[in-house]
């Protein structure tokens, strides 16, 4: 098993599907009355948030009690390089108090790497900047596979801000070595440069949503913040919505048996309306009961709960 | 003064010779040479250059004596084998007054090893705003000719414009560090297939070459003179080529890490210009800010049109850009590091790296020119009778691994770290004194 969870890039086909056989198994613990396993007991677990983002602290932090590991949560917000401490301290702060992970959530790219060079427990990668969020592509991977029932060949589109997106390059990472098929969709001003050759050869691009859509079995739109309104990557939010959000009559556009993705939060409205976001074919308050299991699994995995 | 007798020394890769430096001159060029009151040395095997003169150097005094001062820095130089450094003017306060240059220059002329030449701030404190006193500073002691808010572009055209044709008064020259300010905001690395999979926001091979077709333009209409700083993309190269051309009087640098490192290495690649050093060499992890610089690492085709135009003259020359930062600006996350690598003792191995012992070009891109370009008569003159002894001794045979820790910059971002690099200096003489003797500082 590999020490740490920076990229979806750690993860080759084999251990991908090794975490999410073990993601399996936990959904069935979760679903029983005493909702807890020993696996990880002594064991700490640090969540550092650099960041706020409530829901993958809380999926973390329920991921860790579930298997009885020590939970410290560590809010560095705030405290940033400016005027608190550095990173490094603080990693060497939390390896002298015996974290044996660190789940790191932070605005920088690459702040996860750093932390990996410093301590000596397993570092999860749980959102660095515009670049990965390895777990969020677990448990989409994990939605898809429950409900599509196989990743091998499954079309899938990612709309929405691709370059600002560290869902995205997970997904693109993780989803082409399963053996999916990957179209990237949005404005070419939200289309990072060179994306196909910098992730995964296979992956394609196109500007038109109403295009991809008939012949895709997963559709997964993204957060667009309507700050980027003033940056010049669209006009307005109305044109947006209009070129590349997902209602109703461009849902009824996917094959019958296609879902509809949110990593969530959702600006309904924007990227989706509520119409499609309530539907059936919506998985989103799926994929986060599916974090927390896959979360789970990559601790488990992660900490070598399996050589006990 | 002691007076030195150099035996069996190649003068820029001719047959053995021996020098007698007296009195701050090359006294004698022969063979069998004699004087009893001389150190003798025995440069067997080494090859004699004119000093180096680098035109891009951060010293960091006044301001950041904690990353380096003028004295650790001139250090540093000398080591590299560099007679005299070109101090850019990013200091704390800015060197846009005469106060300050004269500060500078004074500071340098204390440590002694090293001839420091204060750069003058083009706009006030850096601003891009308005001029800075930039004829007080040329007719200051110490008589600054060429000015920068390296660090900063001159974005502004109108001003730019106004720099180049103000500066002609006193044969000033404007050194332009090419970044259109409005295309890298939040910029972190080269935009390209890297920068795309790392997730760091992208800073354009455009957004320098747009500013460089601007300036030349503009230089070509006031009659100017323009220098480029740091050129990093094959595009420039061609805008350059184009202007050198048509006549404008532009001359350009490009940085030793330019003509070595790709952006690859910032996502933990070996991945070099020379496939040689390449192969025993372990870089940093990913994301590691001691390869973040401005301008960024740019890609491998950028870098072998940089060494190219280095050979064919479209560059003139090799500039350090030596930009010393304190630790805690570089062990940190990425985005919030400072940009700048070290280079004054490890730019000599570099041009034997792309150069080869072509000892001329190695002169005429890391000596002559760029004396000529800063206006520093007693610099970059082969070593004949009656030249100011500013000359280095180099060992081309010699290779070296990089150790950080024996730098004698007060700083340690240094990119090489880990590379077995080809060549070392062995000494070094300013007006005819040693500042470094078999390969260590004298003082």
């Amino acid at each position: 098993m590999i020490r740490h969870l920076l990229s979806g890039a750690d993860l080759d086909a084999d251990t991908a599907i090794q975490i999410l056989d073990t993601a399996a198994e936990m959904a069935a613990v979760s679903g029983r009355e005493v909702k807890k396993l020993p696996a990880l007991r002594g064991r700490t677990v640090v969540n550092l948030f650099y960041e706020d983002s409530t829901r993958t602290r809380i999926s973390f932090e329920a991921a860790a009690k579930r298997l009885s590991a020590d939970v410290i949560n560590f809010s560095a917000k705030g405290s940033s390089v400016a005027k608190g401490e550095s990173l490094k301290d603080t990693a060497l702060t939390l390896q002298a108090m015996g974290a044996d992970a660190v789940v790191v959530r932070h605005p920088a790219s690459g702040a996860p790497h750093r932390l990996a060079d410093w301590v000596d427990g397993s570092v999860v990668n749980a959102g660095d900047g515009t670049h990965e969020h390895p777990t969020q592509a677990l448990l989409d991977a994990y939605t898809m596979r429950s409900r599509m029932g196989r990743l091998a060949g499954l079309s899938v589109a990612v709309v929405g801000d691709v370059l600002h997106s560290r869902v995205a390059r997970s997904n693109v990472l993780l989803l082409s070595t399963l053996g999916a098929k990957v179209t990237l969709v949005g404005p070419p001003t939200l289309i990072p440069v060179d994306i196909a050759a910098a992730l995964a050869p296979g992956t394609a691009v196109c500007y038109d949503l109403d295009a991809v859509l008939p012949s895709t079995d997963v559709v997964m739109m993204l957060r667009v913040q309507r700050e980027r309104m003033g940056d010049s990557y669209f006009p307005s939010a109305r044109e947006y919505a209009r070129r590349y959000g997902l209602d109703g009559a461009r849902m009824r556009r996917l094959p019958e048996h296609a879902i509809v993705m949110h990593p969530g939060p959702m600006n309904r409205g924007m990227e989706i309306t509520p119409e499609v976001a309530d539907s059936p074919r919506s998985t989103i308050v799926e994929q986060v009961t599916n974090g927390v299991s896959v979360r789970m699994a990559v601790l488990y995995l992660l900490l070598g709960g399996n050589n006990r | 003064m002691n007076s030195y007798l150099i035996r069996n020394v190649s003068v820029l890769g001719a047959a053995p010779t021996d020098l007698l430096l007296r009195d701050g001159v090359v006294a004698e060029v022969g063979r069998g040479l004699s004087a009893p009151d001389a150190v003798v040395i025995d440069a067997d095997g080494l090859v004699a250059l004119p000093g180096l003169v680098d035109l891009h150097t951060h010293l960091r005094e006044p301001g950041r004596e904690d990353a380096e001062t003028v004295e650790t820095g001139s250090r540093a130089a000398a080591l590299g084998g560099y007679t005299a450094v070109c101090a850019m003017a990013n200091t704390s306060p800015v060197a846009d007054t005469a106060g300050v240059v004269e500060q500078v220059w004074r500071l340098g002329r204390e440590a002694g090893l090293v001839d420091v030449q204060p750069i003058g701030a083009v706009t006030v404190g850096l601003a891009g705003e308005r001029l800075a006193e930039l004829g007080a500073m040329a007719d200051s002691a110490a008589r600054v000719r060429i000015f920068s808010d390296d660090g900063h572009c001159v974005a502004d055209p109108r001003l730019m414009r106004r720099a180049l044709e103000y500066v002609k008064a006193f044969d000033g020259i404007i050194a332009q560090h090419a970044e259109e300010p409005r295309l890298t905001e939040g910029a972190q690395m080269h935009e390209g297939e890297v920068s795309t999979r790392l997730g760091l926001t992208g800073w354009p091979a455009v957004a320098e070459e747009a500013i460089i077709a601007r300036d030349v333009l503009l230089t070509e209409h006031v009659g100017g003179r323009l220098h480029v700083c740091h050129v990093s993309t094959a595009g420039s190269v061609e805008v350059l080529r184009q202007a050198k051309a048509r006549g404008v009087r532009v001359t350009a640098e490009v940085t030793p890490h330019h003509l070595l490192l790709t952006d690859s290495v910032v996502g933990g690649s070996n991945e070099l210009a020379s496939p040689a050093i390449a192969d025993t060499w372990h870089p940093a992890g990913a994301y590691d800010p001691v390869y973040k610089v401005n301008p960024p690492l740019r890609t491998a085709a950028d870098v072998a049109a940089l060494r190219a135009a280095l050979v064919d003259g479209v560059i003139d020359i090799i500039a350090t850009d030596h930009a010393p930062h304190a630790v805690e600006d570089k062990e940190c996350e990425w985005a919030y590091a400072r940009p700048g690598m070290l280079g004054l003792e490890t730019a000599l191995s570099i041009a034997l790296d792309v150069l080869g012992p072509e000892w001329d070009m190695i002169a005429e891109r890391m000596s002559r020119t760029p004396a000529r370009i800063a206006g520093l008569t007693e610099h970059g003159r082969d070593p004949a009778p009656g030249v100011p002894a500013n000359l280095t001794l180099v060992d081309p045979a010699s290779r070296r691994l990089i150790d950080p820790a024996e730098s004698a910059s007060r700083s340690r971002n240094t990119p090489y770290a880990r590379m077995t690099l080809p060549g070392r200096i062995v000494a070094t003489f300013l007006r005819g004194e040693a500042t470094v003797l078999d390969g260590k500082a004298v003082k």
